[in-house]
């Protein structure tokens, strides 16, 4: 909306300014050299300096409360693209410290530019802190100082800064449904549901709506337990990585023993259900998935890089337990659903933590984008064509009919030419593209395998049948 | 700027430690750059936002820059039992120790992947900067080799490590578990010996 008329006002500002200045290059400070090098940049940052303009007319900017400016809280749904080494090599250039009286109005955007670079690309709740912290650990060479005055003055107001972000270690329980959303991962429980549910769809039996919400929610609850737990288990790891420095209890929210409560009042109900409510067989399955996650995938993390095969099989579990759960047997066709979930974990894991391998390798994590690259990108690939293998199983197994195969090829194929891009290239964008892809593929591939179910024909009760057939074409996936 | 490096560089060479005491000197030094209040202090200070020991609960604070963790300020009760002084102290030593190997782990981290990026750069003949003056970037595969190698010699460390963060944050939970649970039955019979007296 401020977009278009900010655009060319600022461009056309930038562009009289630098003819200026590129003409008088000499003369000038070191604010010239800064707009110059600003300019000298990808035109995508482009945006961020309007972004600024934007938030410098939105917010109040006290004097030498510069640091309190609020900075709109950013929450994707999953915080992938870690562009810290760029963000690194730009921050040579800029000031370190935001001096709020020294009010050079080109060191402001400098510095708030590459905030709000690293504001998109990882979640903090202070840009600048992070981005300090950033710089130490990163250990700075040759970034450039301000004159002494200028430094104490930040020092100071810094210290200041950092004092008032101590908080209390109370429970606010306002904040409390949040921290539990953050505690349990939602969404991907919510994912984690869906899967299952994808699962219990595609079991040929007629359609129990109660029988699918129990198992939904105890599949959920299993899924909070799981994912409480591995919280639990990693928070200095959990400290050290981007990605997740702002879960709850490394950010203090709340105690360990409140969160392991929270684990214990969602798996002990939840697998209750599944094995009171459900059957047995459900239980003994969502038992085992948390033990899997929790005691095995979590540790092996550190120790080898055989966790993904373990995460893989985690994942691979909630489709299991769906059709378990509606047929109450392990049948072919659950663990064909299994297997589509198994194949399609590689090319997202491997995707996602191959632009990771810095903050894994600090963080003293194994996986094999970091110790064995190669192996990462081939099994990458060799999963993806995997899945084309599992799509032409599917109506042999008589889950499916024969149009599934035909109508998952394009997007198959599709996530297989990225593969393939990514084991040629091995580069970040290939990587993010294979990684976005996977996210659209799986809701997609069980979508096309809901429509293409096979039919159940059952001769001793036609209309029964019709009005089942008719409730399934019906239900969502 | 100098007092933070010289706290550093404390942590960093002081021999490694489980059994740190818990003391003034240990937490100074390694937050006398935020500069808050330690347990010992009863002095609350200038801004009203810093800890004082008269505070009712723990305090937690902003992420330390060299080991990314958040320091706590213990609160210590009146009637501090024996079994909340353990749970204070352990809680204590966890975050000092831990505090000690992330430090370590950070700082060892930078320095040998700067190192790397040097020797690679300058085997290839080319300067730290390029003509714009900007840091020049190794390939990813090429800087992959470094991480690779950074965990397999540090491996045996990072699992010593795991185990006993393993044990330690067990030991911990189990505690405060004990300790609530004392808490609520003191309540309880509190209660109860308060309704048998108004009673009587």
């Amino acid at each position: 909306m401020y977009k278009t008329p900010c655009c060319r006002l600022s461009g056309l500002v930038g562009l009289s300014v630098k003819q200026k200045l590129v003409l008088n290059v000499p003369q000038c400070n070191q604010s010239a050299r800064n707009l110059i090098q600003l300019h000298r940049r990808d035109p995508s940052n482009w945006l961020t300096y309007q972004h600024l303009i934007f938030l410098k007319r939105q917010y109040v900017i006290k004097n030498s409360e510069l640091h309190q400016r609020a900075i709109p809280k950013q929450a994707p749904a999953l915080t992938i693209v870690n562009e810290r080494e760029d963000t690194i090599e730009r921050r040579v250039q800029r000031i370190p410290t935001i001096d709020p009286a020294d009010r050079h109005t080109v060191s402001q955007p400098e510095d708030v530019n590459s905030d709000a670079q690293p504001g998109i690309s990882t979640l903090k709740p202070v840009a600048e802190d992070a981005a300090e912290q950033r710089d130490s650990v990163s250990g700075t060479v040759g970034t450039s100082h301000e004159t002494p005055h200028v430094h104490m003055e930040t020092d100071k107001a810094k210290e200041e800064r950092l004092d008032r972000q101590w908080k209390q270690l109370k429970v606010i329980v306002a904040d409390l449904p949040d921290v539990y959303a953050k505690l349990a991962k939602i969404k991907l429980t919510a994912l984690v549901v869906t899967s299952a549910a994808a699962g219990f769809a595609m079991a040929p039996v007629p359609f129990d709506p109660l029988l699918f919400f129990v198992s939904s929610l105890g599949i959920g609850l299993a899924s909070c337990t799981a994912n409480t737990i591995n919280q639990f288990f990693e928070v200095p790891f959990d400290s050290n990585m981007n990605r997740t420095k702002n879960r709850p209890l490394v950010r203090g929210q709340i105690s360990p023993l409140h969160a392991v409560s929270f684990a214990l009042a969602c798996g002990i109900p939840g697998v209750a259900l599944l094995t009171l409510a459900v059957n047995p067989l459900t239980g003994f399955l969502g038992a085992l998935n948390i033990f899997l996650y929790t005691c095995c995938y979590t540790p092996l993390k550190r120790l080898s890089i055989t966790n993904t095969w373990v995460g893989a099989v985690v994942g691979a579990l909630p489709p299991v337990m769906g059709w378990t759960a509606a047929t109450g047997c392990l049948g072919q066709g659950a663990l064909l659903m299994g297997g589509f979930l198994y194949c399609w974990q590689f090319p997202h894991f491997n995707a996602l933590s191959w632009n990771l391998r810095e903050d894994y390798s600090r963080g003293g994590y194994r996986m094999m984008s970091v110790t064995h690259p190669s192996m990462c990108k081939r099994v990458a690939l060799r999963h993806s064509l995997g899945l084309i293998g599992l799509s032409t199983v599917a109506p042999v197994l008589d889950v499916t009919t024969w149009t599934f195969p035909i109508i998952s090829l394009p997007i198959n194929l599709y996530i297989s030419y990225l593969a393939f891009r990514f084991y040629r290239e091995g580069d970040r964008g290939s990587a993010r593209k294979l990684f976005f892809c996977s996210l659209w593929h799986l809701p997609m591939l069980l979508l096309l395998a809901f429509t293409c179910k096979k039919p159940r024909r059952d001769p001793e009760e036609p209309p029964a049948a019709a009005l089942a057939l008719a409730l399934q074409s019906s239900l969502p996936s | 700027m100098a007092s933070k490096t010289t706290a550093a560089a404390w942590r960093i060479f002081s021999p490694f430690t489980l059994h740190s005491p818990c003391s003034i000197s240990a937490l100074n030094i390694r937050q006398c750059s935020s500069k808050l209040a330690t347990k010992q202090d009863t002095t609350p200070k200038g801004s009203p936002f810093r800890p004082a020991v008269s505070s009712t609960h723990d305090w937690i604070g902003p992420p330390n820059p060299l080991s990314n963790l958040r320091p706590i300020v213990y609160h210590i009760p009146e009637n501090e039992s024996d079994l909340q002084k353990r749970l204070r102290h352990l809680r204590q030593e966890t975050e000092d120790w831990n505090h000690d190997f992330w430090t370590k782990q950070n700082f060892s981290f930078t320095k040998q992947k700067e190192e790397f990026i040097i020797s690679q750069l300058k085997a290839e003949g080319l300067t730290l900067r390029d003509e714009e003056g900007r840091r020049r970037s190794l390939d990813s595969e090429v800087m992959a080799v470094f991480y690779k190698g950074f965990l397999d010699t540090n491996g045996v460390r990072h699992s010593s490590y795991n185990n006993e963060w393993y044990r330690r944050n067990f030991t911990i939970t189990m505690l405060m578990a004990r300790v609530a649970l004392r808490n609520i039955w003191r309540t309880v019979t509190k209660r109860n010996d308060n309704n048998s007296t108004s009673a009587t």
